[in-house]
């Protein structure tokens, strides 16, 4: 088992046909992920090559991608200013997920994606946008995280950073992950750290989570509180930004601390409140869960 | 982008929010001038990006033309708050018989647009939340229906604003919507919303921060840019496409993924913290530089240039997760970065501590070892790389 995203997934690429998406979609096949159809619209008809012999056929639209291939994942490569149609029209082909990869989308276009998602009753469930993406080790990979750095096992992670994502996985490695899920650090994000802890709880394979955060918003509080009351299995925490200074941005468009408000220190607080143990560097955090799963 | 009053006057004033004559000015003179082209008394304003310029004596009333170049004056270079008074904003005088809040806003615990009104504007509006919370309605708006009149005249109505004014002030929140949707903002906001003594509104006040990741469509903010108003070197790093913010401390920092980079910043900190050198107080990070996961030599390259021409850096760390981008290649360009620069004639006189893991850690590290490039040092983790470069800042201080 893992979370949204299994062997069984069928992948369809958004703006397959851009550099980075077909790059990323040679990257995907190689990791084993069933890669089914690619859309550029104006482009049907023409074919993007993997690896021994793979060969993906490129639609003009979504929607006869997903009745021709069944594919029901979208990865988004779209550019920003093309990204809330190309979201939009994913929802209206009921892909059961859309990874939006995009970065640099204006905050109206994710919000008004998300209001469409959910006024159609989020039939699709979206990850990002600005994110890396999600990825069950040795089954699918939908996006751009390093398939190689781990293997398949049993510890869920869910995080706003991409790159603290592979230094965790990298870190974890010889216990492996059922799936790491980069959520993005942008304001309005689809999938939130609560959503991925819901079904990191449910999910058989799963035997411990990391939850890596970052300044910004009041995401990880609200996680603390669901922890508290919903999940049993062991969280360890991780939480970026402390020294970042009042009102600037971060890198990310949603890491910021506005007066008092998104601080690390808040969100590190309100973690161990709920009984979530939370490393102070990314190297603690690993061991701290190298600990709870040797003691399992 | 936070925008200046007069920025945020001018996006009111576009849309059909009645503002009030102004100008801006930077010397006494001018502001003579502008209240006489004004007329009457006026109303003399530090131009700064930080509230509670009027407790600061930043905001003040003038008569006449003498004296709002007298007021002027005094307020021009001022320090409010750690920001220098370039600026002061010269606005009719309104004669107010009451005060209102309104705005429009992103919500990102909601995942949506949120609009609130008070009756009691003029004040700062988080002091009134925490001491009244019932004085501040609120009203979830739909990204994509927007702010109908009906919602907006709710809004006014559990705000109890007077029956009289529901009416105009309703409209005006329709107003500040197109403002807030068709600019791209992430914030409206009008402290006060005035009543004046002919019962009308204006915005007496305001503020607005706008999407920058929306600047592809709205080519008209180009202009609200203040150059001037950012570190030098922030502007440097911003011409040459860097994802930089500059800092206080000591030590340079250059990694890849913003989440890493903070990160990185906290544990040099940490480093900083654990170290007891003679000025008693532990080096930091210098800057936050994210260059993103390609990390090719160019991008190395001007961003080690930007570091070492900070002449706060005392050390310069480059912590490099190597995901897609294999590590032997990060190693390559640091290589190539610093041949390029001493080829430009750049003394590199910093020590550089690179950490490198993750895809081909060994071969990258084995590439900068045999290019034993001077003052060059390599580390196996993070928290280990941090130490060392907090140490090297720290002596070199």
């Amino acid at each position: 088992m893992a979370i949204f995203l299994s062997e069984d997934s069928k992948i369809l690429v958004q703006g397959i046909t851009g550099a980075e998406g077909t790059r990323h979609t040679r990257r995907m096949i190689a990791a084993g992920t069933n890669v089914v159809a690619g859309v550029t619209p104006g482009k049907a008809g023409q074919t993007v090559d993997g690896d021994a012999g793979v060969s993906i056929p490129v639609f003009d639209s979504v929607e006869q991608a997903v009745r021709t291939t069944a594919a029901d994942v979208s990865v988004v490569f779209v550019p920003a200013r093309f990204a809330k149609a190309a979201v939009v029209e994913a929802i209206d082909a009921e892909v059961s997920l859309a990874v939006v990869l995009t970065e640099g989308i204006p905050v109206h276009d994710t919000a008004a994606f998300w209001a469409y998602a959910c006024a159609r009753g989020n039939r699709t469930r979206i990850i990002g946008p600005n994110c890396p993406g999600i990825i069950s080790p040795g089954q699918s990979n939908a996006g751009i995280i390093p398939a190689d750095i781990t293997k398949r096992g049993r510890i869920g992670l869910v995080s706003k950073s991409g790159t603290l994502t592979y230094q965790m996985m990298y870190e974890l490695r010889d216990f492996g992950f059922s799936t790491c899920i980069g959520i993005g650090g942008d304001p309005i994000v689809g999938t939130t750290h609560i959503d991925a802890l819901a079904a990191f709880e449910s999910d058989p394979e799963t035997e411990a989570i990391v939850m890596i955060g970052e300044i910004g918003g009041d995401a990880e509080e609200r996680a603390a509180e669901y922890i508290k009351a919903n999940i049993t299995k062991p969280v360890v925490g991780y939480i970026a930004g402390f020294t970042a200074p009042e009102g600037k941005t971060m890198g990310h468009a949603g890491a910021i601390v506005s007066g008092s408000s998104g601080t690390a220190a808040a969100k590190q607080e309100a973690l161990q409140a709920a009984g979530v143990k939370v490393g102070r560097t990314p190297s603690e955090a690993a061991s701290l869960m190298r600990q709870i799963l040797l003691s399992h | 982008m936070d925008l200046f009053e007069p920025e945020a006057h001018e996006l009111f004033d576009k849309h059909g929010i009645p503002v009030g004559r102004y100008r801006v000015v930077s010397t006494a003179e001018e502001a003579r001038a502008a209240a006489e082209e004004i007329g009457g008394r006026v109303v003399v304003k530090a131009q700064v990006k930080t509230g509670g310029r009027g407790k600061a004596g930043g905001v003040k009333l003038a008569s006449d033309p003498a004296d709002a170049a007298g007021k002027a004056d005094d307020i021009l270079g001022m320090n409010i708050k750690g920001h220098t008074v370039g600026k002061v904003l010269i606005g009719e005088a309104s004669t107010v018989v009451d005060e209102y809040y309104i705005a429009l806003l992103l919500d990102r615990s909601n995942r949506s647009f949120l609009a609130m009104a008070s009756r009691h504007g003029g004040v700062e509006i988080e002091q009134v939340a925490a001491e009244n919370p019932d004085a501040l309605a609120r009203v979830p708006v739909d990204p994509i229906h927007g702010l109908d009149r009906e919602t907006a005249f709710r809004l006014c109505a559990e705000a109890r604003l007077p029956d009289a004014v529901r009416d105009k002030a309703s409209d005006i929140l329709i107003k500040l919507w197109d403002v807030f949707s068709k600019e791209d903002a992430t914030l409206v906001e009008i402290n006060p919303l005035a009543e004046l003594t002919d019962g009308s509104l204006r915005a007496l006040d305001g503020k607005v921060s706008l999407d920058d990741d929306a600047s592809f469509r709205q080519n008209g903010h180009a202009s609200f840019l203040d150059i001037t108003a950012t570190d030098p070197l922030e502007a440097r790093a911003a011409a040459k496409g860097l994802n930089y913010v500059k800092l206080d401390g000591e030590v340079g920092i250059i990694g890849n993924g913003a989440g890493l980079v903070m990160s990185t910043l906290d544990v040099v900190a940490y480093a900083g913290e654990a170290l007891t050198n003679e000025r008693g107080g532990g080096v930091k990070a210098a800057n936050f530089l994210d260059i993103g996961g390609g990390a090719s030599a160019e991008v190395m390259a001007n961003g080690l240039e930007i570091i070492l021409g900070d002449p706060a850096v005392k050390s310069v760390l480059v912590n490099v997760f190597g995901g897609i981008t294999a590590c032997d290649a990060v190693a390559n360009g640091i290589v190539q970065a610093l041949g390029s620069l001493q080829g430009n004639g750049k003394t590199i006189d910093k020590p550089l501590v690179v950490r490198l893991d993750g895809n081909n850690a060994a071969e990258g590290r084995r590439i900068l070892g045999e290019a034993a490039l001077a003052g060059v040092l390599s580390a196996e983790t993070m928290d280990g790389a941090a130490s060392l470069a907090a140490e090297l800042a720290s002596k070199g201080v």
